[in-house]
């Protein structure tokens, strides 16, 4: 279909191309819903089955870098909503900044995704061979404090006496820690695509009072993403936090 | 008695959106954003996947000639039954009429000049040809031997078949069903021409946005069980393996929640052929519009509530498995609602027996005995009989073949008119249709009786005492082959040799039969107005009949 300014041939006026572009957008998050759902569904059935192994495996992750992480997200949907603001009060070049902030942020986020990864294959806990909830406690690595691994220690065997079946259930979760970040991640990568692509728009002035569309739907896309990540933080990281 | 024109004095229109040329030949195909040339891409890609199933159908068929199964090993049989299932599910009868018949009709009887979104269209084609070929590649290397239900720990562990590359494909594919149902819906609500409001929509229109909402809601959850099979395949997790403490049973639901609406959205369109097609035949509004309307919406919403009855036998609870038959018995109303509505409409009509009418009513009498079928196998106790027997096959294929096939066939035909510009000799088209007809009866029927007396589905070998039956089931086959293989032949005659049709041949009363045939690439020269309610014969004097509904002169000779 053509395009002549701003409108696509198919429709008769800007505001049907708006509604349309933003209601797909919608119906788009929905599925996205869906998709997300079937593994919330798997987490919440192996998690009942399982309690003490994911309690085990949630405490392995870095309390810290998680909470951190979720500031950052939560601050780049502010700046993604502030780009949003900026194009539609017409300040063209904080639209640029602001979308490049929530590109930064977004980046910070992966890169910390990226050391925790790092992390948890040194310590062997990814799933499939080479696999054991046991081998951190008994080969400390350098930047590990003691008194926190001697705990670790004490938890992962008092787990074993109770379930034998520990690593193959703590398998369990990490397969479900690995899954559900990593298709967040994936997410969060394409978003960061989109926003390279809103970012090359908004130097060429293209968004508008008038015409603020694609900001405003990519703009949905990152707040879904974030809202996903706000449910991951608690239910990977938080499980029997009493320490 | 049909309703051709005796004359054929009528031309093609001289440009209009197959001639039209935008750039060069194949790739103003292959990079087209025009929905009607995307539907016809789809029409060859379905096709193709058709003719996979059909041939290894046909492979079945006749190893199951004798009790001892003379044509394959029995680990080959495996593949047989779960490729032909894989192919003509997922990549014949989910997009077909969707993608065929609703890309191209759908903006069309809205009054507007393309789907909302173009582009993701074509991208939706795309990612069904990658899919596609990730499943063709996993045909060829090793097939597959789990059934199209890849029950785990045989998919996800200890198959030795190329799952992986199929449950890829396959997962890709999902997204083209969710693209186009996303385009779909929110091309209805927000394309629609001046005057066309929600309840003088064609009831095609409301059956594809019934069948959008299970595409958007359903396929993601699929998408997601597949790709954690394959995940536990590759990777040795452990979602669904008992040795690692997974939960067999927890695939089965979550394959069966997407599963059990997918049969919905593979009847839901075809029910929405059949309410164009009875009451044009019938040359009558359609009885009980708002009920057809609200029963296709019904059945959508109920239909996401019954998946397990696929799992009566997993030792699901007593309590849930009441609930869910009492369920399934609820989403049988509605559909019951629409023949009652059918029938009435051709109460009292003016009936013409042109081919897509035969095929409707087909329909019609074929989804009947599918449907209640349905609810003998939602039944507790008789289903502890029946299931995993052929009476199960011989159910479902009555409602995707008797049911869906028929009324894509007899959609196409419908339609042939419009997307060609040409109408298909009229005496052979009639006889293909019987034939199919007969065909199908033969190969389907005798299988119900086997799945009683107690014929085990899946089975490549069965006691001696059934292979009467079987042998006459195989012969049905060989007749419904030829019912198929006739259509492909005169269809694709007569996009040359085919009289041509004019506007509206029928005539019906839709928006898309106000345009030329073919019609031009923006649909309309002039963007329509609508001002009558849907099928009403009586108000419309632009559909040359006389108010007193008499048919027109009957065609002079056969083509």
């Amino acid at each position: 279909m053509h395009r002549t300014g701003d409108l696509y041939g198919h429709f008769q006026t800007l505001e049907q191309q708006k509604e349309t572009a933003t209601l797909g957008m919608w119906i788009f998050l929905v599925t996205e819903v869906l998709f997300f759902g079937g593994l919330f569904l798997t987490y919440t059935i192996n998690r009942s089955a399982f309690s003490t192994a994911f309690g085990i495996g949630s405490n392995t992750l870095d309390i810290t870098l998680g909470a951190g992480n979720t500031v950052v997200l939560i601050l780049s949907s502010l700046t993604m909503a502030m780009a949003v603001w900026s194009a539609q009060v017409g300040k063209k070049k904080l639209v640029s900044i602001f979308l490049i902030a929530t590109l930064g942020l977004g980046s910070v986020f992966l890169g910390v995704k990226a050391v925790e990864y790092k992390q948890k294959f040194d310590h062997h806990l990814i799933p499939g061979r080479g696999f054991d909830m046991k081998y951190h406690p008994a080969h400390p690595m350098p930047g590990d404090d003691p008194k926190e691994l001697a705990l670790e220690k004490k938890e992962v065997e008092e787990a074993f006496s109770h379930d034998p079946d520990i690593n193959a259930h703590g398998q369990l979760y990490f397969s479900l820690y690995f899954g559900m970040t990593g298709l967040h991640a994936l997410h969060m990568i394409v978003g960061a695509g989109l926003l390279i692509w809103l970012i090359k728009g908004s130097f060429t002035g293209r968004f508008t009072p008038q015409y603020n569309t694609p900001v405003e739907i990519v703009g949905l896309y990152w707040h879904f993403v974030d809202i996903v990540w706000i449910y991951l933080f608690p239910l990977l990281y938080l499980i029997d936090r009493h320490r | 008695m049909s309703n051709t024109p005796p004359t054929s004095d009528l031309e093609l229109p001289s440009t209009h959106y197959l001639n039209a040329t935008y750039g060069s030949g194949i790739r103003s195909w292959l990079l087209t954003t025009d929905h009607k040339r995307i539907a016809l891409l789809y029409l060859a890609s379905v096709t193709v996947f058709f003719f996979i199933g059909g041939v290894l159908a046909t492979m079945i068929r006749i190893h199951l000639l004798t009790p001892g199964g003379a044509l394959v090993t029995p680990e080959t049989y495996n593949k047989l039954f779960t490729m032909h299932g894989v192919a003509m599910i997922f990549f014949f009868l989910i997009p077909s009429i969707p993608a065929v018949l609703g890309n191209f009709l759908i903006p069309m009887m809205i009054g507007a000049k393309d789907l909302a979104f173009p582009k993701i269209n074509l991208l939706s084609w795309y990612i069904y040809i990658i899919g596609g070929s990730f499943v063709l590649y996993s045909f060829g290397t090793g097939g597959l031997d789990t059934g199209w239900t890849f029950y785990t720990p045989l998919s996800s562990v200890y198959s030795n078949s190329a799952v992986t590359p199929a449950v890829i494909g396959i997962f890709i594919n999902g997204f083209s069903s969710i693209l186009t149902g996303l385009n779909f819906i929110v091309t209805i609500h927000t394309m629609r021409a001046p005057g066309m409001t929600w309840f003088r929509l064609p009831l095609f229109a409301w059956a594809h946005y019934a069948t959008s909402l299970v595409m958007i809601l359903g396929t993601p959850v699929v998408a997601i069980t597949l790709l954690l099979a394959g995940l536990e395949r590759m990777f040795h997790l452990g979602f669904f393996n008992p040795a690692l403490g997974g939960d067999p049973i927890l695939f089965q639901h979550l394959f069966w929640f997407y599963s059990h609406p997918a049969v919905y959205i593979m009847i839901l369109p075809a029910m929405g052929v059949v309410s164009e097609i009875i009451p044009t035949f019938a040359r009558k509004p359609i009885f009980g519009y708002s009920f057809i309307a609200g029963s296709s919406i019904a059945i959508a919403v109920i239909g996401f509530l019954v998946w397990a009855h696929h799992m009566f036998v997993t030792g699901e609870s007593t309590y849930a498995a009441l609930t869910f038959s009492f369920l399934s018995y609820l989403v049988a109303i509605p559909s019951a609602v629409k023949v009652f509505n059918w029938t009435s409409t051709l109460y009292k009509g003016s009936i013409s027996w042109d081919p897509p009418m035969i095929y409707a009513l087909g329909f019609i009498g074929l989804f009947v005995i599918g449907g209640l079928t349905g609810l003998f196998l939602a039944c507790l106790g008789l289903d502890i009989h029946i299931h995993d027997t052929y009476f199960v096959v011989a159910h479902f294929h009555y409602i995707m073949v008797g049911g869906a096939v028929m009324g894509y066939v007899g959609g196409l035909h419908f339609w042939w008119p419009k997307i060609t510009g040409r109408l298909y000799p009229e005496s052979l088209s009639r006889a293909a249709a019987v034939v199919l007809f007969i065909g199908f009866n033969l190969t389907f029927f005798p299988q119900f009786i086997l799945g009683y007396l107690g014929m085990p589905r899946r089975y490549h070998t069965y006691p001696p005492e059934f292979q009467v039956l079987n042998v006459l089931s195989t012969a049905g086959a060989s007749i419904l082959a030829l019912g198929y293989l006739l259509p492909m032949i005169y269809l694709t005659w007569s996009m040359r040799y085919g009289k041509v049709a004019g506007k509206n041949p029928w005539p019906a009363t839709g928006l898309e039969w106000t345009t030329d045939s073919p019609p031009p690439t923006e649909n309309f020269h002039v963007t329509p107005e609508v001002t009558w309610e849907p099928y009403d014969f009586q108000n419309r004097p632009d559909l040359g009949l006389a108010a007193g509904t008499r048919p027109l002169a009957p065609a002079q000779g056969d083509d």
